[in-house]
């Protein structure tokens, strides 16, 4: 057996087969479909969910809203990180705000942005929010932590300040970056998918999570949720896979 | 010449540089030696600009047209050892960044990065950098630390053979014996 495939094996396989077969125990032991449905019953809804259009139309509708407020929330929070970090001002009305709105519950924004937004884009607005703080505090961090010494040099040297930012500011805050994206990216998913169950819109997963909870549903309800936790992990993959540092010099 | 007049740093309560007055001529290679703590990197600090004294005046000398070569390396691990050259080479270099890379004998490794190199090529890497920015005065902190003797001796000579004033802090006695003059501070 080849080492790639034997990893696959011993770190996917299976430990996915060992909680498989917890769960189908569990599902025995319940002996109701509507408590716990069984692997293979959540299973069939999925292939049944899959050849209707809805379908795809309500994980694509969802993933376009995260992306689009993952997008958002990273340009607006890496722009803020660099305006408090440089400018005192800037940072004494912003921070505290900022600030805030980490401290803030979810669910608090959706219900409150649901009275002055469409429904169709609280979801972006809300994953937005989410992720906004996470990508300015990590930025934040790393603009205190640019070696000193380096900027000493730049300024020493004549380089100009977008030769600064280009050479010392952007190649050390490539790791905060990447670690704020990967956890913005899950915040994005959560809060996005929470706030369209709470506002549902027309086609969105989160309306189907709703709406087959309001039926008792519950094998579409595990499908859904399938769903969610599927997209989650192949696009944080590929995510990962874009900002992984490449050549020998890469941070 | 160079005039350094009643010049005084102290860092917080600690004095680094007490009323020191010397004058450097602006040609040949000039070593400024002395025990460790006696302010030879703060004096060179100060000439290049880096920092203000407390009291004390300095003239026939400009930041502007010196190059200073850091004590640490102060290099990027992101730029291969050409790029930092041509990082901070002027918008109309005088020689191609090549020449700066065979003085300090670096010419084969124009490709790596940093962290690829040993510590003395690391070193002789900041010094190419520095001649790279082709300014007029070089301001050098120990240059040569972890370069083997032999190679020292021939980059000091090249140098000199530049035809540009140089100061430069040394501990090592083969390196001041080679220097034009000797500035020693107590």
């Amino acid at each position: 057996m080849s080492p790639k495939l034997r990893n696959m094996l011993f770190r996917v396989a299976i430990p996915l087969a060992v909680w498989l077969g917890v769960w189908q125990l569990a599902a025995w032991w319940v002996g109701r479909d509507l408590l716990l449905p069984a692997p293979a019953s959540v299973a069939a809804c999925l292939v049944e969910l899959g050849q209707t259009p809805e379908f795809w139309l309500s994980a694509l509708s969802t993933l376009a809203r995260v992306v689009c407020g993952l997008v958002g929330g990273v340009v607006l929070g890496t722009l803020l990180a660099f305006l408090t970090h440089f400018s005192l001002w800037a940072d004494r009305i912003f921070s505290p705000a900022i600030r805030v709105l980490r401290a803030t519950p979810v669910v608090c924004f959706i219900l409150l942005v649901y009275l002055w937004v469409a429904r169709a884009n609280i979801p972006g607005l809300i994953a937005g929010m989410m992720v906004l703080p996470v990508v300015w505090g990590s930025l934040t961090a790393g603009l205190k932590a640019v070696d000193g010494q380096l900027l000493e040099l730049a300024r020493s040297y004549g380089f100009s300040r977008l030769k600064t930012l280009r050479l010392i500011y952007l190649p050390s805050l490539r790791p905060h970056f990447t670690a704020a994206l990967l956890n913005g990216f899950g915040l994005a998913w959560k809060s996005g998918v929470a706030a369209e169950v709470l506002c549902p819109p027309k086609f969105a997963i989160g309306s189907s999570i709703q709406q087959a909870r309001q039926a008792l549903e519950t094998p579409e309800l595990f499908a859904w949720t399938a769903v969610i936790v599927f997209l989650s992990l192949v696009l944080e993959g590929l995510l990962g896979l874009w900002l992984k540092p490449r050549g020998e010099g890469a941070t | 010449m160079i005039q350094v007049e009643h010049l005084t740093v102290r860092y917080g309560d600690k004095v680094a540089l007490d009323d020191v007055s010397l004058s450097i001529p602006r040609t040949g290679v000039t070593a400024l030696v002395g025990p460790s703590g006696c302010g030879k990197t703060t004096l060179l600090r100060v000439l290049g600009g880096l920092m203000q004294p407390q009291q004390g005046t300095i003239s026939g000398l400009t930041p502007a047209e010196t190059a200073f070569l850091f004590q640490e390396n102060r290099l990027l691990p992101w730029r291969t050892v050409l790029q930092h050259l041509t990082d901070v080479a002027p918008r109309h270099p005088s020689v191609e960044p090549q020449h700066w890379l065979s003085l300090v004998e670096l010419e084969w490794e124009e490709g790596s990065y940093p962290t690829a190199l040993s510590g003395g090529m690391a070193r002789r890497l900041a010094l190419g950098r520095c001649l790279a920015l082709e300014r007029d005065v070089l301001l050098l902190d120990e240059p040569f630390t972890g370069v083997d003797p032999q190679r020292a001796q021939r980059i000091l000579q090249r140098l000199r053979d530049l035809g540009k004033p140089v100061i430069l802090v040394a501990h090592e006695p083969h390196l001041t014996q080679s220097c034009d003059r000797v500035v020693e501070l107590k």
